[in-house]
């Protein structure tokens, strides 16, 4: 092959790299390894992970639930995974149907008019939403729910400070719910989070009618919309979320999948990939990516976001998920978490020392008051196979000794009696 | 193609139209076919105040963003909404019923450094 | 083809979940689903009949040769798939506490300390997870390094006019604006031209190396020490690492930020649009800026860190993609350093066989050694044949079309980047399926003119699908109740 080239040595393959730069290569001085070697390299870090063998009750975003087994089945496909985003639509119609089909879900799901092919997580999209927002009003003033998740808000404050966005916090009462009393004067937008940092839902009928020309994000936990009204018959102008909820792994907190839904009128502020429905030249149905002039490979700085690759695999996961359990299933699953939540919730509150920390109606998340050192009682859960948390994240929200349980359909009645047991037994 | 000889032309493949202190603004057929299928069009409001050069509305194909901008400075007093639901008539008819916004020109004169019809077609067969 | 909304089932759906065992709960009138909930019933064969149907109707990398310029189309291996798949790594939390996660702990340290020595650069965070994303957070960083030196002036950000459009993108999303600077005509960065933009307005360089051509920035040096000079910073799009990895090191030639894609020089999936990675590698000056948290280590533990009292803040929800970032330990794992070579090694060789060989039957812009990756046009083809109809007829051969009409700085380009994972029996074979479309263009143009034939679908309107956008299936009332 050198031959061919006109090159007598592989090293000519890079005497345009300066020899200042070649020189001062160092290598990272690690053997290779054979495939073996390397899948009994994982098997031990995979079982330094006790985690993954207790019982999860955490929440704050991501949570423990079940995945039907047809979903790691269908992502296994390679035709899916081994290929890349659809520029050449013709042969990448499984990629634009399953895009497709993903948007009308979400849109669905939602209550929205038109959602996009997924973003990166729930906590970008909100802040991608926020920029959108700030875009259209043409106003850098921003209103935030204070009772959003601080990982959430985190990335908000972050894009925020680089958009030279002001943030304004709308307190939450003693429901724990979002008090409008406390909003500023004309901001862009008001973003709210339901289920939100407490698992409280938030009480949003009527309040768009109240916001005049302030627009309204709310991020959402899509799998509680089998339950509850979904935003977009609630008056919001942009919906995001974390579908991890929606058949992904809890994977350490990533990959995840970043939900975008929002009205037609504002397509073209919109960000991220959407797949369109058109016809090919002998009138047969296909897909191809629609208003491309948006992203950034044609408009580049005026684009309306920077995203490119996105959560696309992840999104064929979460339509697989929804594909299976249908309305039924995801109505039925929801209740399984709402109602295993609520028991929870009751029994703790038959302890002494234990009360809701808030009033509110909730999904399958709710904050709890303890007796004493919540750490103390999070170490005695662990070291009995059960994983709480929550309570920094509560302490910086103004919530002090007080633990976050998030009860999914993955809990069965007997570990949560043995939840309560355990904390019953603590004197 | 013939380009319409009562027209003035920019180098920014735009076309003018002067009536009076009225100037009407399209894209020239060089424009669109640049271009390819337009998809969507991209007007000022009117009552917004134009400043000559600067960018005032977007001719958008599959693939590509056409910028227009402002050749007179003035004040928009009429667009073209007929291309929201037709951008395709800026293909069909770039020089007639694809004109894009009538500008209300404060400085008339700063149409005198645009092409007649015959400069701009000799610099269309420079390029 | 159907989607899942026109599915006709008659079998039951269901039996994912238990029944429940636990008393019944209300929900609160005011707050429950009146909303239509349009999600058809189907049984788990026709879903699986379903999505498999679909499957077929893609092309990927073990499909065939995927030769998508500046995307790094290389095999994932399958032992990635399966390590990330162990219970251990997907089943925890990312809020676990961390003696109970120590094995993610570590292998996010690890990886960590791998990326800065390929870098060869002083820290690495691995939050972002995508390329575009790594952008985004290397902005934020040159943000808050000025900020803190009150040098407010600094808002522009040069870049080449070949650059990748994320790179003015992510610029302007962190409130930057973008003045680019011209090629010469050899194809890389006119030093001219640099010079007469830097100024204390620049708060630094976005540069691809090698570039969007394929063409390695000889005086690259210079480059980053102008602008060093003139008070700037240099970013280092990572994207074509492919092209010097185990070779050279971006931190041995000026970068301050570099961002690795882990979906294209690290093999991980690109899953047909995401979910990949986008670590980012620093030098010194910036370390106490990247997000929160860091993953140290104590002795023999693993544990977060937030003190960081001048980090930006964060860009992701946790620590990033964890899952991808784990396929990427492993690919270097196996690979060792003699492996890391031998890929950028074997990159630039299969690119420069397939340039050699086609730049009879294709215009070749810029004839000089490239690197992974190299550019053709398309401007010269006869009988009003163009760069999209050569694309459209390679599907016809089973190979997946090369990236057409990027860098802009090439008129009609055919971007083609083969990947050290092709065998010499793929180039060529490549070369022949390219002549021989270049003789039908001249012989039998309608080949191409009305490509592809042998898809699952011709043609398909694409500007019908921009001018008339339709992004969801019209559900109606009677459906999926």
């Amino acid at each position: 092959m050198l031959e061919a080239i006109g090159l007598s040595s592989l090293d000519d393959l890079f005497r345009d790299i300066p020899e200042a730069v070649r020189s001062r290569f160092e290598p990272l001085g690690i053997p290779g390894r054979s495939e073996q070697e390397v899948a009994g390299e994982f098997a031990a870090l995979a079982s330094a992970n006790a985690a993954s063998t207790k019982a999860s009750l955490l929440g704050g975003g991501v949570y423990d639930h079940y995945s039907p087994s047809i979903i790691g089945h269908m992502l296994s496909r390679t035709e899916f995974y081994t290929a890349y985003t659809p520029y050449q639509p013709e042969i990448s119609q499984g990629t634009l149907s399953v895009m497709f089909e993903f948007q009308t879900l979400i849109a669905e799901l939602t209550g929205m008019e038109i959602a996009n092919a997924s973003m990166y997580d729930g906590a970008t999209s909100l802040a991608e939403a926020m920029l959108m927002a700030s875009r259209i009003r043409r106003n850098t003033k921003i209103a935030v729910s204070k009772s959003l998740l601080p990982a959430y808000r985190r990335v908000l404050d972050t894009y925020a400070w680089a958009a030279d966005l002001e943030l304004c916090e709308v307190p939450f009462d003693t429901a724990g719910r979002l008090d409008l009393s406390g909003m500023p004067e004309d901001p862009a937008v008001l973003i709210v989070q339901s289920p939100n940092a407490f698992g409280v839902i938030e009480s949003l009928a009527g309040v768009k009618d109240q916001l005049g020309d302030t627009l309204l994000i709310v991020s959402t936990y899509p799998m509680s919309l089998g339950l509850i009204e979904p935003p977009g018959a609630l008056g919001a102008d942009i919906v995001t979320g974390e579908g991890q909820s929606l058949g992904l792994p809890m994977g350490f907190g990533g990959p995840l999948l970043g939900l975008f839904a929002t009205k037609k009128a504002y397509l073209r502020q919109m960000p991220g990939r959407v797949a369109g429905r058109t016809v090919d030249s002998e009138g047969a149905t296909g897909y191809a990516m629609a208003a491309q002039t948006r992203e950034q490979h044609i408009r580049r700085e005026r684009a309306t976001s920077n995203i490119c690759t996105n959560s696309a695999l992840c999104a064929l996961a979460a339509t697989v998920y929804l594909a299976t359990v249908g309305a039924d299933g995801l109505r039925h699953v929801a209740r399984l978490n709402h109602d295993k939540a609520h028991y929870l919730a009751e029994k703790l509150c038959e302890l002494d020392g234990y009360d809701l920390a808030f009033d509110a109606p909730f999904f399958n998340e709710f904050v709890v008051r303890v007796p004493g050192d919540p750490e103390g009682l999070r170490q005695m859960l662990d070291q009995a196979g059960f994983l709480v948390g929550g309570s920094e994240d509560l302490a910086s929200l103004g919530v002090p000794n007080a633990l976050r349980f998030a009860v999914t359909e993955s809990r069965t009645r007997e570990e949560l009696d043995r939840v309560v047991r355990l904390l019953g037994g603590v004197r | 193609m013939s380009y319409p000889s009562e027209y003035r032309y920019t180098k920014d493949h735009e076309w003018l139209r002067i009536e009076g202190s009225r100037v009407t603004v399209g894209i020239t057929h060089h424009a669109q076919e640049e271009l390819g299928d337009i998809v969507f069009v991209e007007l000022p409001s009117v009552g917004s105040k134009t400043g000559k050069g600067e960018v005032v509305a977007t001719v958008e194909s599959v693939k590509a963003v056409g910028d227009v901008t402002a050749p007179m400075s003035g004040e928009v007093v009429e667009v073209n909404d007929g291309l929201e639901d037709a951008p395709e008539t800026v293909n069909q008819s770039p020089h007639e019923d694809g004109w894009l916004f009538v500008v209300e020109a404060s400085s008339p004169e700063e149409a005198e450094e645009y092409f007649d019809a015959a400069g701009y077609e000799a610099f269309l067969s420079e390029g | 083809m159907k989607t899942i909304f026109e599915r006709v089932c008659s079998q039951p759906a269901g039996g994912v979940f238990p029944v429940s065992d636990v008393p019944t709960y209300e929900t609160e009138v005011s707050l429950a689903r009146t909303a239509s909930l349009r999600i058809p019933n189907l049984s788990e064969p026709t879903v699986a009949r379903h999505y498999t149907y679909l499957s077929k109707l893609n092309h990927g990398v073990d499909d065939g040769f995927y030769p998508l310029g500046s995307c790094t189309m290389k095999y994932n291996p399958k032992l990635n798939e399966d390590v990330v798949r162990l219970p251990g790594l997907t089943a925890i939390h990312p809020e676990t506490p961390r003696e109970d996660a120590q094995g993610a702990l570590e292998i996010l340290y690890e990886l960590s300390g791998l990326l800065k020595g390929i870098a060869g650069m002083e820290a690495v965070s691995l939050q972002p997870v995508a390329g575009a994303h790594g952008e985004l957070t290397g902005m934020f960083l040159l943000k808050r390094y000025f900020e803190l030196r009150g040098e407010t002036s600094r808002r522009r950000i040069l870049l080449p006019d070949s650059a990748h459009g994320t790179n003015p993108a992510s610029a302007a999303v962190a409130g930057f604006s973008v003045t680019e600077v011209a090629s010469d005509e050899t194809g890389m960065v006119d030093l001219d031209a640099l010079d007469a933009a830097l100024d204390d307005t620049v708060a630094g360089i976005m540069l691809t190396v090698p570039n969007t051509l394929g063409i390695f920035e000889e005086r690259i040096l210079e480059v980053t020490e102008k602008v060093h000079a003139a008070g700037g910073l240099c970013y280092f799009d990572g994207a074509n690492l492919n092209s010097f990895l185990g070779r050279a090191r971006p931190g041995d030639m000026g970068a301050d930020i570099f961002h690795f894609n882990l979906h294209k020089t690290l093999s991980t999936p690109h899953g047909g649009g995401g979910p990949g990675a986008g670590p980012i590698a620093v030098s010194a000056p910036l370390v106490d800026y990247l997000p929160v948290p860091w993953i140290v280590r104590d002795g023999k533990s693993f544990r977060l860190d937030w003190d960081r009292p001048e980090s930006i803040g964060s860009v992701h929800s946790f620590y990033g993609n964890f899952l991808v970032a784990a396929r990427a330990y492993a690919y270097i794992l196996q690979l060792g350093d003699e492996g890391l070579r031998a890929v950028s090694e074997n990159a630039v060789l299969n690119a420069n066989y397939l340039q050699e060989h086609l730049k009879t039957a294709f215009e070749l812009p810029y004839d000089r050694l490239c690197k992974h990756e190299f550019v053709l046009s398309g401007a010269k083809l006869p009988n009003g044949v163009t760069t999209l109809d050569v694309a459209k007829r390679l599907i016809d051969y089973g190979v997946h079309p090369p990236t057409i009409y990027f860098p802009l700085i090439v008129k009609d380009a055919l971007m083609i980047e083969p990947t050290e994972t092709e065998g010499l029996e793929t180039l060529d074979r490549f070369v022949d399926v390219m002549r021989t479309i270049a003789e039908e263009a001249a012989s039998d143009p309608s080949l191409l003119l009305e490509a592809p034939h042998n898809a699952p679908v011709r043609r398909l309107d694409q500007t019908r699908a921009a001018r008339q956008p339709e992004l969801t299936y019209p559900l109606d009332a009677e459906d999926c109740s």
